[in-house]
């Protein structure tokens, strides 16, 4: 069994997270803004996976459940804020939000 | 040591991952953003695997393919969507690549130094027999409920608050 170079993983997951990153800062639609973050955790979760691989440690998948708990959560309570941004909006368009700016 | 199928699952798994990331910022459409992201998270749960971390990919399957997903969808199709151009206008949006380009520099730039260090520990630990070849179901459980018990429990509080925030953000208050 030829195993899966870590450092590998470790540029996988760096390229994930920049499309995150590019996501987060260049989409104004708030769905696809949750999308990127949620992107940027993948990418997060596979490294601590591939440290636990490289490390033969259990801890980084433990880790990993947990940074997938915190993303059900996370997803749930973002997309509620979406919902309630329409009602109150009628858009889901970040660029319309700007109470604190006026 | 022979190669087994692992390095060429890894570069296909690894590009689908990354090319449905692409979709999932590159499409107009958000429905062709979210079946983007299931692509992907589908493909890093294949990467699990090939870490060998069974019950992570299995999490990621049931949580994000499964549950995240639905969630994504549902909230895609109660709002009404309008077409507008992805990007800001121009300055805003070339000065976000800029800082988005210069962050993956820098990871980039880390992640060379890593390798440096971690050449030694990964080949040692590729060369053991390796404890967790047929699957690490057991292990996991036992870290789990031993050494991250204090974290687990508080992980299903979580879940619950997120759960009853989630409900009352959600709810239509002046229908009621």
């Amino acid at each position: 069994m030829m195993p899966v170079p870590p450092q590998s993983v470790v540029i996988v997951s760096l390229l994930l997270f920049g499309i995150g990153v590019l996501g987060v800062l260049t989409r104004r639609n708030a769905i696809i803004i949750l999308m990127s973050i949620e992107l940027m955790m993948n990418a997060a979760n596979l490294n601590l996976v591939a440290f636990s691989r490289q490390h033969a440690h259990l801890t980084g998948q433990v880790f990993g459940i947990f940074t997938i708990t915190v993303a059900a959560g996370e997803v749930a309570v973002g997309l509620a804020i979406v919902l309630a941004l329409y009602r109150r909006f009628n858009s889901i368009y970040v660029d319309d939000v700007r109470l604190m700016k006026e | 040591m022979t190669p087994g199928p692992e390095p060429i699952l890894f570069y296909v798994l690894s590009a689908v991952a990354v090319g449905a990331g692409v979709q999932v910022i590159a499409s107009r459409n958000p429905i062709h953003s979210a079946i983007g992201l299931v692509t992907s998270f589908l493909a890093i749960a294949g990467l699990y695997v090939l870490l060998h971390a069974e019950f992570v990919a299995a999490a990621q399957v049931l949580v994000y393919a499964g549950g995240i997903m639905v969630l994504f969808l549902f909230v895609i199709l109660l709002v009404n969507l309008r077409d507008r151009p992805p990007l800001r206008p121009r300055l805003r949006g070339a000065f976000a690549a800029a800082a988005g380009l210069l962050a993956i520099g820098a990871m980039f730039v880390a992640a060379g130094r890593g390798r440096l260090e971690g050449t030694a520990a990964g080949a040692s630990s590729a060369g053991g027999p390796g404890a967790a070849a047929t699957g690490n179901l057991e292990a996991v459980g036992t870290a789990l409920f031993t050494e991250a018990l204090l974290p687990f429990e508080i992980a299903s509080v979580l879940l619950l608050v997120a759960m009853v925030g989630a409900i009352v953000l959600a709810r239509d208050l002046r229908r009621e």
